[in-house]
């Protein structure tokens, strides 16, 4: 299985791992990951510790989730991508869209869902008070 | 499994009458209709005109014996698989294995067996079906596989069209793509707008194949219709991106870098959405400025969200702008390493000869021995003087018998307006209504810019045009221009319109008001118009487009007039 999932015991988080190149041969799959779940989960975190390449039908993969999620509303991490990885997503600029974060723990903290950086996130601009 | 009821045509080739007698019962029994010959010529004979489905063959037979009539048949039956049971009373193993060899699917010793008999005609049906359906399979693929391919070609002799309306073979734009690109979603378009300004744009779609392709068409459409019609590069951005949105699913975007490179004010604006970096070369020192992505691909934010903001770069006669697809960096070695921007920037900082560039990209690619990707689109664009392009003449499609001749109007553009509205594509095709204006387009939309942009950026931004006397002051010009213009809450700019006959042609007469400071009309125009100078391009240029060109109200109010022949 090159897409692994975890759903937190409250059924609250989804975490989704990619493995190997995430690419369109991921795309059934991927979708599966979150399609089949009876409970919406709050958050969402997409690992991409072991993601070796990432194309840009992956990043449409990543626009799918996020439209399921609820779009704007989503609260969607991608963490611990490889420099590529990571490469290929400040092009797309896809920070605008996503939480994107080095390191796992830096985004797994529910504790510290206050201090999450929101810089330059579009929601910023879509609600202005929220944070 | 397979239906036992489907009864098979066997054909029995037997010279002995009363073998031929028994088999023929048994099988007839059997539920199959059956077929007789006597030698290995009827034989074939019967199998030609009646095709039966499986062939019962003695070996031995007088005029032709089995092995030869197997042969035959087993020619004429070609990808069809005709199964034959060689019927023998042979038992050398030598023997058997001629039968085999002849085209022979199976044996039969004599006497016969009726159970065993049954038993390998049903699992020759089976074989004979599998073949079948093996074959039927083929064929549709490779069917399929024409029709895909014819479908391509006849969408690409269409898009062709379409994409190349535009400007690509103009002397100063080289490219080079992979022939299948737009099946991988590259797409390359460059055209004219009014001014003699070029717009290039170089995209790249999600996906590959025809749903890349079909996304290309509107963006295409809206690229060259809004050029041709004067719009600037954000609001067909913004068109470009909101149609995509509307379009195409949620997975698919396209990213995207679209350039205005401005031969008259030796200027380039880029917006770069999603691309790899693009590269401005001044030819003098050598230096590349990186143009990289600031924003996200065409197709994914909201109209709300979207983000037209774009860059303006000064450069000088021979400068080259230099943009790829990722096609050229993501290309991988055996074992996936990517050739990556380094390496990029290794070919650029060997490359002797500008005019080689691609050459000498594409043998570091194979240096590297890189998988060649059919998704490969670099272009070069370089500044020349504008009197090195000959931009085509705009195609009227209305007669112009109904051109008005005696009229005019008046607009103010308050500050609201002013922050997000260009009304000059508007103007410009109002005034392009009068017929004898027709052949000046390109001189009128220069001046109307010209005059329109002074009044605003002088006149109600206040920005001062020196502040753009060398690169770096260029930049801040423009996000000073950007971030005053956003927080524009006051001031107006008035436009004039006069068309009146004028012997047997006309005259036009264009005054552009600002609600500024105005400034020092004696002392500017005193100046001489030299060319290397980044700022106060903008006077001279209206001074040598328009007639009797002058400024009153402190320079607050500008002035021009255009003149028109009677038409052939």
């Amino acid at each position: 299985m090159s897409v692994v999932t975890e759903v937190s015991p409250d059924g609250q988080k989804l975490t989704i791992s990619i493995k190997g190149r995430f690419d369109f041969g991921r795309h059934q799959e991927f979708r599966e990951s979150y399609e089949r779940l009876n409970q919406k989960p709050e958050s969402i975190v997409v690992d991409l510790k072991e993601a070796t390449y990432l194309d840009s039908s992956a990043l449409g993969m990543l626009l799918l989730l996020r439209d399921h999620a609820g779009g704007e509303d989503s609260d969607i991490r991608i963490v611990n991508s490889n420099s590529d990885v990571k490469k290929i997503l400040a092009i797309s600029n896809f920070d605008k869209l996503f939480d994107i974060y080095p390191k796992e723990d830096a985004g797994k903290d529910s504790a510290g869902e206050k201090d999450k950086p929101q810089a330059g996130h579009l929601q910023d601009k879509l609600h202005p008070g929220k944070a | 499994m397979l239906s036992d009821l489907e009864p098979l045509t066997v054909l029995i080739a037997e010279d002995s009458a009363a073998d031929r007698l028994l088999l023929s019962t048994i099988v007839r029994r059997q539920g199959h209709h059956v077929l007789t010959a006597a030698d290995g010529a009827e034989a074939v004979d019967i199998y030609i005109q009646q095709r039966p489905h499986l062939v019962l063959m003695d070996a031995m037979m007088p005029v032709m014996d089995g092995f030869e009539a197997a042969q035959k048949i087993k020619q004429l039956a070609g990808e069809q698989l005709v199964p034959i049971i060689f019927l023998t009373s042979l038992t050398e193993s030598e023997a058997l294995a001629r039968c085999l060899e002849a085209g022979g699917d199976d044996f039969l010793a004599k006497p016969y067996n009726q159970v065993i008999l049954a038993a390998k005609i049903k699992a020759m049906d089976r074989l004979r079906r599998l073949q079948a359906t093996v074959v039927e399979q083929r064929d549709q693929i490779s069917r399929h596989h024409d029709y895909l391919l014819n479908e391509q070609r006849v969408a690409k002799a269409v898009f062709d069209k379409i994409a190349h309306s535009g400007c690509l073979s103009a002397p100063n734009i080289r490219y080079l793509q992979s022939p299948y690109a737009l099946f991988n979603g590259d797409l390359l378009l460059a055209a004219f707008n009014p001014a003699g300004d070029m717009h290039i744009l170089l995209g790249d779609f999600t996906g590959h194949g025809l749903p890349a392709a079909v996304g290309a068409m509107p963006l295409a459409e809206v690229f060259y219709g809004m050029t041709a019609k004067g719009y600037g590069l954000a609001q067909i951005l913004r068109e470009m991106n909101a149609k995509l949105k509307r379009i195409l699913p949620v997975d698919m975007f396209c990213c995207a870098t679209l350039l205005c490179l401005s031969f008259q004010r030796c200027t380039v604006e880029v917006w770069n959405g999603g691309m790899p970096d693009g590269y401005l070369h001044d030819s003098l020192s050598g230096v590349r400025t990186p143009l990289p992505a600031r924003h996200l691909p065409l197709g994914v934010l909201t109209p709300q969200l979207f983000d037209d903001r774009t860059e303006v770069h000064p450069m000088s006669l021979g400068d080259r702008v230099f943009l790829l697809s990722d096609g050229v960096i993501d290309t991988a070695d055996d074992n996936e390493q990517l050739f990556g921007v380094e390496r990029l920037q290794q070919v650029f900082s060997a490359n002797r000869e500008p005019d080689c560039l691609f050459e000498d990209i594409q043998q570091a690619l194979r240096d590297f021995r890189g998988e060649p990707r059919d998704d490969f689109s670099m272009v070069e664009v370089r500044l020349v003087a504008p009197t090195q392009l000959n931009p085509p003449p705009p195609v009227y499609s209305d007669s112009g018998q109904s051109s008005p001749l005696d009229w005019s109007m008046s607009f103010e553009f308050r500050a609201q307006t002013l922050r997000r509205f260009n009304p000059m594509p508007y103007l410009l095709q109002l005034l392009l209504e009068v017929h004898g204006l027709r052949a000046q387009s390109g001189a009128l939309y220069s001046v109307l810019s010209e005059l329109y942009s002074n009044a605003l950026e002088h006149g109600v931004l206040g920005l001062d045009s020196s502040i753009k006397r060398d690169a770096s002051g260029f930049a801040r010009y423009y996000s000073e221009r950007n971030q005053r213009l956003d927080e524009l809450n006051s001031g107006h700019v008035r436009v004039h319109v006069h068309v009146t006959p004028h012997g047997d042609g006309g005259r036009l007469v264009i005054e552009v008001e600002d609600s500024g400071k105005g400034f020092d009309v004696a002392r500017v125009l005193a100046r001489p118009a030299d060319s290397n100078r980044l700022s106060g391009r903008g006077v001279s240029l209206v001074r040598q487009l328009s007639h009797q060109a002058c400024w009153s109200d402190d320079g607050r109010s500008a002035r021009v007039e255009f003149f028109w022949e009677a038409l052939a």
